[in-house]
């Protein structure tokens, strides 16, 4: 089987995606959204034409003088500007609304608003990552499980350890890739951001599952006298079709949320498509292959 | 039969969307526009029995408030020592107003409710106090020492049960009449009789707004406060001590402001992605799997119809406790429990009040169409298993029985792990934005394991030709003869 043998190639493609996504971590950083940091977000839109940013923003400073903002243009062309600055109190509301139109000059329609204070925020944060611990160790603990009754030649708990393995690196790459696009195109990570790697977690080791599934299969089965690189070698290739096919129409339906869906699930979709893309990728070209690279290692 | 269902299932959904009726679609907030309030509830003076029942009692001051703006379905909710909260914000009142965009006008209502406390000054302090007037250095000084005379009572504005607007006969002065509870009753009876000559200062919102002396004990439970008002402000505050003064003081934490145009935004933009993916999909399943291609996309109406139905119909937290029970059941025993789920379904929705719809999301209308592209994917398992039975030599029906029966034990499995995940999502959601997306997402994946084991399979044995020929062996398979030689 050709993902056998050329698995070296493959586990290079991952490691040197995983490697760029720890570069891209570490020289960008990831942007934290304001719940995670605590913060406000407001968005307007100005009917009678944008007035000059500049002017806007020393306008703003008199509240808060870190206080950033950006243009944007909705997709019905109304422009807009997005501010994100520190968490303001109702009171102070009106005052940034006011700078924000010019005092009056420049009529905006307030379109979104939201402010998170800190303690929320840190609250978030915690919850997002007990989240993804409690995730991980569930998925491990149920494969483990569903894997108890398969010992030879690999025992169960490889296989929990192997899909962390892939788990990892579905979740490593997207968040470089955000990391980069971070810096470039200024896309946060929020607690939206979390819940699709969760959700690619979720899904990814379904892929992993149904090949692990099959060389649980050929192993009980009829395939018992072949070695087990052969046995792994036929599970993929039995489950190669179904595994891009049901990738594929699950892709499907998010690339077309992407692109239709609007801009409040638009990020969540991309997280999605180059997590389950990742995942794809990993449950057939790394994990399987792993299997067999583990179980050479315990014949040495 | 079963698609004479499900197009009755879908003709309720679509009826039911209609205006008027009671079971058009629930929006959540984000969708429908509106404003998205957290408060942190400060409860570190309270003792720690008293906790819930402030809390509940907060609940329902505020939903008085609340009700007062009428917002049509505002939400009032508490949330008490959540998981992994810390400390400080352990105890959370969240509000949510739809169609109200002006935040600051709505906090200031719900956040202004006075707290009304009663403090006693002793007449010996009262005079020490007052022959020291020169002593101070300045007034805010002297203000601070004037502050400090007052002792706390614990009589407060939860004791008073109601209150009207009264005049003073003689001066004609408007003069707020308090009715206490039975405990403020005993407890106001007590301090007027242990302190005939002393001081009852009543404080608003920290500021002394009287400070009469006692002159009797009061043993009926009903006083006067006699301000300097203005018949206005004596109306707020007898409308403000109605609807009560906070048991518990509350610190807003978190504002969202959702202008309505966003949420068409979404709402449109999710329709139209679910119809596009749905087309796509389905062009795919039958140019790739023929004839039972066209059955999953059947059985894919079947689940969008039989989904949507269930936000309508609602969910509740004992449905999940049932998914587990029927679902540990059929992986260990036998799969045919799964249909202990759909039954139970029926049970609870004649029980009136068990189910709540379920409000949908930006996120969560993506977790649907998500879960669109996720429910073919037992299909698809169940397809390719077949045509490799086919491609063993065994006949139609038997490729279809073994395609079932050997493709149930990944679909099972997969899904778990999604499922596992759904649950945790929520449990441990910070926001209506995560909670939202992981319901339906979770919805999703337990009615595209029932479908795909039931819809899909009474369709294809319904319309699987008895006898195997070229013509039903091009329809059965699947595939294209190039990738089929790859491997």
């Amino acid at each position: 089987m050709w993902v056998i043998k050329y698995r070296k190639l493959f586990y290079t493609i991952s490691i040197t995606l995983v490697v760029a996504s720890f570069v891209s971590m570490g020289i960008w950083g990831l942007k934290s959204g304001i719940d995670f940091t605590g913060g406000t977000l407001i968005e307007v839109s100005y009917p009678e034409g944008r007035p000059d940013q500049a002017e806007v923003i020393v306008k703003l400073a008199v509240i808060d003088s870190s206080a950033s903002i950006r243009p944007s243009t909705t997709n019905e062309g109304e422009e807009e500007y997005i501010v994100r600055m520190k968490p303001i109190e109702q009171e102070e509301k009106s005052a940034v609304i006011s700078a924000l139109s010019l005092d009056g000059s420049s009529p905006v329609v307030e379109k979104n608003f939201s402010s998170v204070g800190p303690v929320l925020g840190a609250e978030a944060l915690r919850k997002s990552i007990v989240s993804i611990i409690l995730v991980i160790l569930a998925i491990v603990l149920f494969i483990t499980f569903a894997f108890r009754k398969v010992a030879e030649p690999v025992s169960s708990w490889k296989y929990g350890l192997v899909a962390i393995v892939t788990l990892a690196h579905n979740v490593i790459i997207p968040t470089g890739i955000f990391a980069a696009l971070g810096h470039f195109a200024n896309y946060e990570v929020d607690t939206l951001f979390v819940t699709a790697l969760l959700v690619v977690l979720g899904f990814s080791v379904h892929d992993t599952i149904v090949v692990f599934d099959r060389v649980r299969e050929n192993l009980r089965n009829k395939l018992v006298g072949k070695a087990f690189e052969e046995v792994v070698g036929t599970s993929i290739s039995q489950t190669f079709t179904r595994s891009i096919n049901t990738s594929f129409t699950t892709l499907i339906a998010l690339i077309v949320l992407y692109f239709v869906g609007g801009p409040t699930t638009e990020h969540f979709a991309l997280v999605l498509i180059i997590g389950i893309a990742a995942g794809t990728y990993s449950s057939i070209f790394i994990g399987s292959p792993l299997l067999v690279t583990i179980e050479k290692w315990g014949k040495k | 039969m079963l698609l004479i269902i499900a197009a009755a299932i879908g003709y309720f959904v679509y009826a039911s969307e209609q205006s008027g009726s009671s079971k058009q679609f629930h929006l959540g907030l984000d969708l429908s526009g509106g404003t998205h309030l957290v408060y942190k509830a400060d409860i570190s003076k309270l003792a720690t029995t008293d906790i819930s029942d402030s809390m509940i009692s907060l609940r329902d001051v505020v939903e008085n408030r609340v009700n007062q703006f009428g917002v049509s379905e505002p939400l009032v909710q508490t949330e008490q020592a959540a998981a992994l909260s810390s400390k400080e914000s352990a105890y959370k009142l969240i509000v949510e107003l739809p169609g109200v965009t002006d935040a600051e006008e709505a906090a200031r209502s719900i956040g202004a409710t006075p707290s009304l406390e009663f403090k006693l000054v002793t007449a010996d302090a009262m005079r020490s106090f007052q022959a020291s007037l020169t002593e101070f250095a300045s007034t805010s000084e002297q203000q601070a020492a004037y502050m400090e005379l007052f002792k706390s009572t614990g009589l407060n504005g939860s004791m008073v049960a109601r209150t009207n607007l009264e005049f003073n006969t003689t001066t004609n002065q408007p003069i707020v009449g308090l009715v206490f509870t039975n405990e403020g009753r005993d407890l106001f009876a007590k301090i007027t009789k242990e302190n005939i000559g002393n001081y009852l200062g009543i404080f608003l919102d920290g500021k002394d707004i009287s400070v009469p002396v006692i002159r009797d004990a009061i043993l009926d439970g009903k006083g006067q406060i006699s301000g300097a008002f203005t018949i206005d402000e004596a109306k707020r505050l007898v409308r403000d001590l109605n609807y009560g003064a906070l048991p518990v003081p509350i610190t807003l934490i978190s504002t969202q402001t959702i202008g309505p145009s966003l949420g068409q935004v979404a709402v449109s933009g999710g329709i139209k992605a679910g119809i596009i993916a749905f087309i796509i999909i389905a062009i795919f399943l039958i140019i790739w799997y023929r004839l039972p291609g066209f059955i999953a996309v059947i059985a894919l109406a079947c689940y969008i119809a039989l989904n949507l139905a269930i936000f309508k119909i609602g969910v509740s937290p004992a449905l999940l406790v049932i998914v587990l029970f029927f679902g540990i059941l059929s992986m260990t025993w036998h799969k045919g429990f799964l249909f202990g789920i759909p039954i139970s379904y029926i049970l609870l929705m004649l029980v009136p009040g068990a189910l709540n719809p379920v409000t949908l999301t930006a996120t969560g209308i993506a977790a649907f169409i998500l879960s669109i592209g996720m429910a073919v994917d037992a299909n698809i398992l169940i397809f390719e298993r077949m045509k490799e039975e086919l491609a063993r030599g065994k006949g139609i029906w038997e490729s279809m029985h073994e395609g079932f029966d050997r493709a149930w034990l990944s679909i099972r499995d997969s899904n778990t792990s999604s499922i596992i995940t759904g649950i945790i999502l929520y449990t441990f959601g910070s926001t209506a934005v995560i909670t939202g997306f992981a319901l339906v997402f979770v919805v999703g994946v337990v009615v595209s394991m029932f479908t795909a084991i039931t819809a899909s399979r009474l369709l294809l044995f319904a319309v699987a030709p008895a006898k195997t020929s070229r013509l039903t062996t091009f329809l059965i398979s699947n595939g294209f003869i190039k990738l089929k030689t790859k491997h």
